[in-house]
């Protein structure tokens, strides 16, 4: 009885916050759009017992999702999304493994407060972070005086609504989610393992990429994950710093809902996400058991 | 005829394999090694044994290369390996905590070194076949370590570390992860596989027994300091300093007052009681402070009083059983425990002794050692 509580929680929670708004927004997505409040049709009606609940889901089609292929807005969207998750978190795993690798190398006393370094951005808010870097990457901002007071440009880089500006914001924002799993499995590596490559006959280099890499394979998996699917569907960091230019499925969603008051294809468009995402979940899913697996 | 022992330190025309030329080592203020000096032969098996934190390990570190001499040289084979780093030395390490691969399979650990050196595919895999049959293998090749029993990957580790052939091995604990009955074994193992390849050996152990069965010469060491270099049973029979005598083996020190008269001397150990006798090559000065060290299994124990150079009466205060022998801790008048072995050639019902029954020790002039400190 007592585990059965104990998992029980865990599937309530699922299906209270995840599954019930699930049906909900798939639900939506199967409707038509309508000038009403809510603003879609049908709406469930009860008090006609089941003559009514044959009538609600007769009114139900995949209108919604066959105008998604008919737009080719929403494909590049989607596209563009992968895109940018995909070199966001190529890049910040290139910036993250490097910090991570430094932090595992430090010494015991050090790390504790290395760690509070990467962790410290998280205590202000996310959105008040994202502005600020419009602050810094506009053209009469930081970056770009700090640039033209050196010399090095003589006129100021349009940076700000550029892809390179959400590039920006998608590294900064989400490096501590690469940094902290490959932090832990780097500092958990056995120091003699390195010493027995060199002894082999491996250089400083070679051991690194024959025995480190690879053994942090596992924290590169899921840093990568944890970057990549929260960046696909990434929305305040394109509309802020992105500009008009930067086509991201976030942004598209968040437009029709509120721009377009358009809520069942909205629905379809989040529907669709959920299930391109579902991929790299699933195998993100796959990695950690296989670590669990492991360390067994 | 002339029996052809392995002694290659008696022979003054030897070349040593590793020489340590007044070697020292400071971590800090603290010195792990001082003034050390050494020299290991070709074909040697060679122990460095000693308390946690003497330095054995430090001076195994600096032959693989992951520690530099403070001050002094390191030769190998007559060249000086300092500016040489651990990865271009002839030189292998089996780790204590065997530190294989957990990515690469049983095969890959011990193609590891060899694919380093750029061999060609077919060279290797002979090689790699060969050492999987010496260590015995064969099943667990395609195996990853998390799949196999702590020998197996002590085997593994011994694999990999000889597949490169090196002039010299160093092993830091090697079975110290192992279960009795298994170490053992595996020590037998150990000198047959170190005989086949003709390696160097040089193990580091903290335990006496492990030192003593594979070792042609032992050093002990304390403090960063080599105590005695010599061979198992002269570092057993022949222990130069009480230090020796007291970390190989149990052991019985007396202490006592010299009283030389040619290579016969009497000990004067307590008041009361006639000296005890014992031979030596040493000169001692009239009432010079000495030890007396006597192995358990060299004194006899009786009922009756023996005819004997040194006998003692006692009483016998605890047993230790332990199958093939007793140990007895006999307590003496003067309030010494003396520990004595005998062997049980009888069923233990039998027993001759039993708690607080006056029994007498007896030993030979010469079955103890005289030891100046």
């Amino acid at each position: 009885m007592r585990r059965l509580a104990l998992i029980l929680i865990p599937y309530l929670w699922l299906i209270a916050l995840f599954l019930i708004p699930f049906v909900i927004v798939i639900k939506i997505s199967l409707s038509d759009v309508a000038l009403a409040r809510p603003p879609y049709f049908p709406q469930l009606d009860l008090t006609e017992g089941f003559t009514g609940i044959k009538a609600f889901f007769s009114e139900l089609d995949f209108e919604n999702f066959t105008f998604l292929t008919t737009d080719d807005l929403y494909w590049k969207a989607y596209l563009s999304s992968l895109k940018i998750a995909g070199i966001s978190t190529i890049l910040t795993l290139l910036i993250g493994y490097p910090i991570a690798y430094g932090m595992a190398s430090a010494r015991p006393e050090w790390r504790a407060t290395l760690m509070m370094l990467v962790i410290l951005p998280f205590w202000t808010s996310f959105l008040i972070r994202v502005y600020s870097w419009i602050g810094i990457l506009s053209q009469g901002g930081l970056l770009n005086t700090f640039l033209l007071w050196l010399g090095v440009i003589n006129e100021p880089l349009t940076i700000l609504n550029t892809e390179i500006a959400v590039y920006i914001g998608i590294v900064y924002t989400y490096l501590p989610f690469m940094i902290l799993p490959i932090y832990a499995n780097l500092e958990k590596l056995d120091g003699s393992l390195l010493e027995a490559a060199e002894d082999l006959g491996c250089s400083r280099t070679s051991a690194f990429w024959l025995v480190t890499v690879p053994l942090s394979k596992s924290g590169i998996i899921a840093g990568c994950f944890l970057v990549f699917i929260p960046a696909i569907g990434e929305f305040v960091i394109p509309s802020l710093l992105g500009g008009s230019q930067t086509l991201m499925i976030g942004k598209v969603l968040y437009e029709e809902f509120f721009s377009n008051r358009d809520w069942p294809v909205a629905s379809a468009v989040a529907v669709v996400l959920l299930v391109i995402l579902i991929i790299p979940i699933i195998l993100f899913q796959r990695n950690e058991q296989k670590n669990r697996e492991a360390s067994q | 005829m002339q029996q052809t022992v392995f002694a290659p330190w008696q022979d003054p025309d030897e070349k040593p394999l590793i020489q340590f030329r007044n070697v020292t080592k400071k971590f800090g203020d603290f010195t792990a090694i001082a003034n050390l000096d050494l020299d290991i032969y070709a074909r040697e098996f060679f122990a460095l044994l000693g308390p946690s934190g003497c330095g054995k390990t430090t001076l195994m570190r600096m032959l693989a290369g992951f520690e530099m001499p403070t001050s002094g040289k390191i030769l190998l084979g007559g060249e000086d390996i300092a500016a040489v780093p651990p990865n271009k030395r002839p030189v292998n390490m089996m780790f204590q905590s065997y530190a294989l691969f957990p990515h690469l399979s049983v095969w890959e650990n011990v193609a590891f070194g060899l694919r380093r050196e750029g061999r060609d595919k077919g060279e290797i895999e002979t090689r790699v076949a060969d050492m999987i049959r010496l260590t015995r293998l064969e099943k667990f090749a395609r195996r990853k370590p998390h799949q196999l029993s702590g020998g197996q990957r002590q085997r593994v580790a011994l694999a990999r570390s000889l597949a490169k052939a090196p002039k010299l091995l160093l092993l830091d604990e090697p079975l110290g992860a192992l279960d009795r009955k298994l170490r053992e074994e595996t020590q037998f193992e150990l000198m047959d596989i170190q005989e086949k390849t003709g390696t160097t050996f040089v193990i580091v152990t903290h335990d006496q027994e492990e030192a003593m069965t594979v070792a042609s010469r032992v050093a002990v060491m304390d403090e960063g300091k080599l105590v005695q270099v010599s061979t198992p049973d002269q570092i057993y029979e022949a222990p130069t300093s009480v230090y020796v005598a007291d970390f190989i083996g149990a052991v019985n020190i007396i202490e006592g007052k010299a009283n030389q008269t040619g290579d016969k001397v009497l000990v004067n150990w307590a008041e009361g009681q006639s000296p005890l006798i014992a031979t030596t090559t040493a000169m001692l000065q009239k009432d010079q402070t000495c030890y007396l060290a006597i192995r358990p299994e060299k004194i006899a124990i009786s009922a009756e009083r023996p005819e004997a150079a040194n006998v003692i009466e006692g009483e016998i205060l605890d047993i230790g059983y332990l199958g093939n022998i007793s140990t007895y801790h006999v307590k003496l008048p003067s309030g010494h425990i003396i520990k004595a072995q005998s062997a049980n050639t009888r069923r233990i019902a039998r027993r001759s002794f039993t708690w607080e029954d006056k029994v007498w020790l007896s030993w030979s002039d010469t079955a103890a050692i005289l030891l100046e400190r």
